[in-house]
């Protein structure tokens, strides 16, 4: 019998059980809905990051599409060399997917990805961010928020977070959007719109990480609702250069509609040796955040 | 059709004429030309192929394992600290057994900085399951490249091939060279086999994932075996392509003048045709000489090297390398060889950094090298042309290791 | 002629299947349990499991995969109307 649902979301699988996730893993969740959006005529290209192992150890294998590991860094240039090698061979309908961790997008992969950016080959990047290096113990990376606690940074970290979808998108590549796993419709769109276009495209997927972030694994979902609706994470999309907000994030702009960032950071044990004084600071980063979109919708 | 070429303008001849399908590359001195000229040979569309205009070298061989994973035939080239960068990928596309062919221009490492040769860069990276071979010349370089391709894709190979020749001597040095067009070529290298393996969507697998300890030492003693296959596969692409196109280069060695030796001069690379030379001027005075060039170095041709230079009195190994606190890379092999032979290996590094190594200096190193040899004064290894004033300056002494 | 060589066995390669990991529900600490007298068929439960460890039934009602749910609790915790328990093992 059909579901309404499965119109957007398709009942097929691509992303198969008993995996080694870890219990309400962000990455999993992000990588099985992609591979419904994408459908089995795509390529999955991953370097180090917590997907090397939710993928399966060999000699088996969790994910139903064709799957490429490679190095660290490497994971935006072997896409290219896919990505040309499929054209040449007349299979440019396929999708040519990089799903990378933060560390392997907004550190040790961004000239990578930079590189393949401005060389604009036909690739959807997927940065699944869970905002720290978690597959190696919880270390802190180019995307870790402001005053997180991680391993190496104990007593929180004293730098804000590295903007990489607007980093990519000053690249003038035609597709750039964040998406939240509380808003799989969102996401799934967003997949597909990159999907449609020619070039390269990019897409931040914001990843709870119940161990990382130190929260129950039942909350990934609650957490990535938080981080929208108290404006902490903001869901938009730069279609063709044209910045436009999306889903809830749509009536955020009002800083009375957004929930305090409090409520957010609350319920992460990375967050809890916070002060008010550090809780009011990441409330401004948000607010002078949500200024900056107000000028660019402006115009 | 002969035309006048550099070693870099026949490498990229040579990748046409194989029907490379993807090229991607970062410019580095003294690689530079191949690439240029392949970009116009894909830009005017005389190859069928795309170039990918990385952004580094380690992006140049990660998009080479892309583009190889999804079936095309790809070359790059580098140097120095080009392949350096790069080194972490070399392992990748030798892991994932993909049949990929680069030129190596070899330079020396900085600091300082330095543009000229030396084979510290490519022989750092002999253990990590590549093909290394290595041309004396310009149309070695062009006939090389081709015969790489087709021990590489032998489907009991399956492993990558650096095809090394020397910073500007070769690199930039223009000679006749005779260049075959690909139709040509496509008679000895028929195009590319989807092995060991090419993304299907019919049949998704995933490659590279984790192993345990239960299975990853058998993917490293299949390359090894791989790797020992590919010496029958090396001499039979030399001679194959000697039957049609009538130049072949000895396999694995190439030997001059060795039959009735008492010495064997060792070299690789541009310094052997300066050592041939030397070899003639000392036949001429009356000594019994001859030269062995290795044209490959992974896999080491070790019972060839062995029956060759066993019964020598005296076995001269140059090694245009440094590994730093053992000696001459390629000495220090060839002496673990004979170790139970009466032959007495000197190991001399020479030529370090592009310092220039004449036939008058090769002949000096055998004379010296046999005196020693005569006085059993045979050290480790030694290093040629040290200003030894230079070393007291600075340090207050020369002692060890000996320079010749 | 076909090769004696086994090209997938020279190469790290895996294929595709269900428990990659094993029987991933001997992880469970608490396991949900689907009322359906309460439950809506929203299948909000299905979408959001990490796991893919939810199947739907012919009548479109989510059915706990036991043998791989690791119990995260992530369907009680998004299920609209409550209709998921969990339950300690």
């Amino acid at each position: 019998m059909s579901h309404p649902l499965f119109k957007v979301i398709p009942k097929e699988e691509y992303f198969l059980p008993g995996t080694p996730a870890c219990p309400g893993c962000p990455a999993a969740l992000g990588l099985r809905l992609l591979l419904k959006a994408l459908g089995p005529k795509t390529v999955i290209v991953i370097p180090a990051c917590c997907s090397s192992i939710i993928q399966g150890a060999y000699p088996r294998s969790a994910i139903k599409v064709p799957l490429i590991n490679i190095a660290f860094a490497a994971s935006a240039a072997t896409a290219s060399g896919i990505a040309e090698a499929l054209e040449l061979k007349g299979i440019g309908d396929a999708n040519v997917v990089v799903w990378a961790g933060d560390g392997g997008t907004a550190d040790i992969g961004l000239q990578g990805l930079s590189g393949a950016a401005e060389r604009g080959h036909n690739i959807i990047y997927v940065c699944y961010d869970n905002e720290a290096y978690m597959n190696t113990g919880i270390q802190r990376s180019g995307a870790t928020p402001y005053m997180a606690w991680t391993t190496t940074t104990p007593t929180g970290k004293r730098e804000i977070k590295k903007d990489i979808p607007l980093i990519v998108a000053m690249h003038r590549v035609p597709y750039v959007a964040t998406a939240a796993l509380a808003y799989p419709q969102d996401y799934v769109m967003k997949l597909r719109k990159a999907a449609a276009k020619k070039g390269f495209k990019y897409i931040h997927l914001l990843a709870p990480c119940p161990p990382g972030w130190r929260f129950d694994s039942s909350k990934t979902i609650e957490i990535s609702r938080l981080a929208v609706e108290t404006g902490t994470w903001v869901l938009y999309e730069i279609e063709d250069g044209k910045f436009r907000l999306t889903g809830p994030s749509k009536g955020l702009i009002d800083k009375s509609k957004r929930k305090p960032v409090a409520e957010y950071l609350r319920t992460q044990g990375r967050f809890s040796h916070l002060s008010d004084e550090d809780m009011a600071k990441i409330q401004k980063i948000v607010d002078e955040n949500w200024e900056w979109i107000k000028r660019w919708l402006e115009g | 059709m002969r035309l006048v070429l550099t070693g870099n303008y026949a490498a990229a001849y040579a990748a046409k004429a194989a029907k490379v399908e993807v090229v991607s590359a970062y410019p580095i001195t003294p690689q530079t030309q191949v690439v240029e000229k392949l970009s116009e040979f894909i830009e005017r569309g005389e190859m069928n192929a795309r170039y990918i205009r990385v952004e580094s070298e380690h992006s140049a061989m990660a998009a080479c394992i892309g583009a190889a994973m999804a079936g095309a035939r790809v070359f790059t080239a580098t140097s120095a600290h080009g392949l350096i960068y790069m080194s972490e990928m070399l392992w990748w596309a030798a892991g994932a057994r993909l049949p990929i062919v680069m030129g190596v221009i070899t330079r020396a490492m900085a600091p300082p900085w330095s543009i000229w040769s030396d084979h510290c860069d490519l022989l750092s990276l002999r253990d990590i399951g590549w093909i290394i071979y290595f041309c004396e010349n310009a149309q070695e370089v062009f006939d090389t490249i081709i015969q790489a391709y087709k021990v590489a894709e032998n489907e009991e190979v399956l492993l990558p091939a650096m095809v090394g020749w020397d910073a500007f001597q070769t690199s930039h040095t223009a000679e006749p060279v005779d260049v075959l067009s690909p139709d040509e070529v496509s008679k000895y290298l028929p195009p590319r086999r989807p092995l060991p393996y090419v993304i299907d969507f019919e049949r998704p697998f995933t490659h590279g994932s984790l192993c345990y300890p239960d299975r990853y030492m058998e993917f490293r003693y299949l390359m090894d075996l791989s790797m020992s296959k590919a010496k029958k596969a090396i001499v039979e692409a030399d001679e194959e392509y000697g039957d049609l196109f009538g130049r072949k280069y000895g396999g694995v060695l190439e030997k001059y003048l060795c039959e009735d030796a008492e010495i064997a001069v060792v070299t690789m690379g541009v310094l052997s045709g300066d050592a041939r030379y030397a070899v003639d001027i000392l036949r001429k005075e009356g000594y019994k000489v001859g030269l062995v060039r290795l044209r490959v170095v992974r896999p080491f041709p070790s019972s060839e090297l062995k029956k060759e230079l066993k019964s020598k009195k005296l076995v001269c190994v140059i090694d245009r390398n440094i590994s730093i606190g053992r000696g001459g890379i390629l000495g220090t092999e060839i002496k673990a060889l004979l170790k139970n032979s009466s032959a007495n290996v000197v190991n001399v590094v020479a030529g370090i950094g592009g310092r220039d190594v004449s036939y008058e200096d090769i002949v000096n190193i055998v004379k010296r090298s046999l005196d020693l040899v005569e006085k059993g004064e045979v050290p480790e290894y030694m290093w040629y042309s040290i200003d030894k004033e230079y070393v007291v300056k600075a340090v207050g002494e020369y002692y060890e290791p000996p320079a010749l | 002629m076909e090769s004696k060589i086994k090209f997938d066995l020279i190469t790290p390669i895996s294929y595709p299947g269900e428990g990659s990991a094993g029987a991933t529900g001997s992880w469970r600490v608490f396991k949900p349990i689907i009322d359906r007298e309460k439950c809506r068929k929203c299948l909000l439960c299905w979408l959001y499991c990490p796991e893919a460890a939810i199947r739907v039934s012919e009548e479109n009602y989510p059915e706990i995969i036991y043998e791989y749910c690791k119990g995260c609790g992530i369907c009680a915790n998004e299920c609209p109307v409550k209709a998921i328990s969990m339950v300690e093992e």
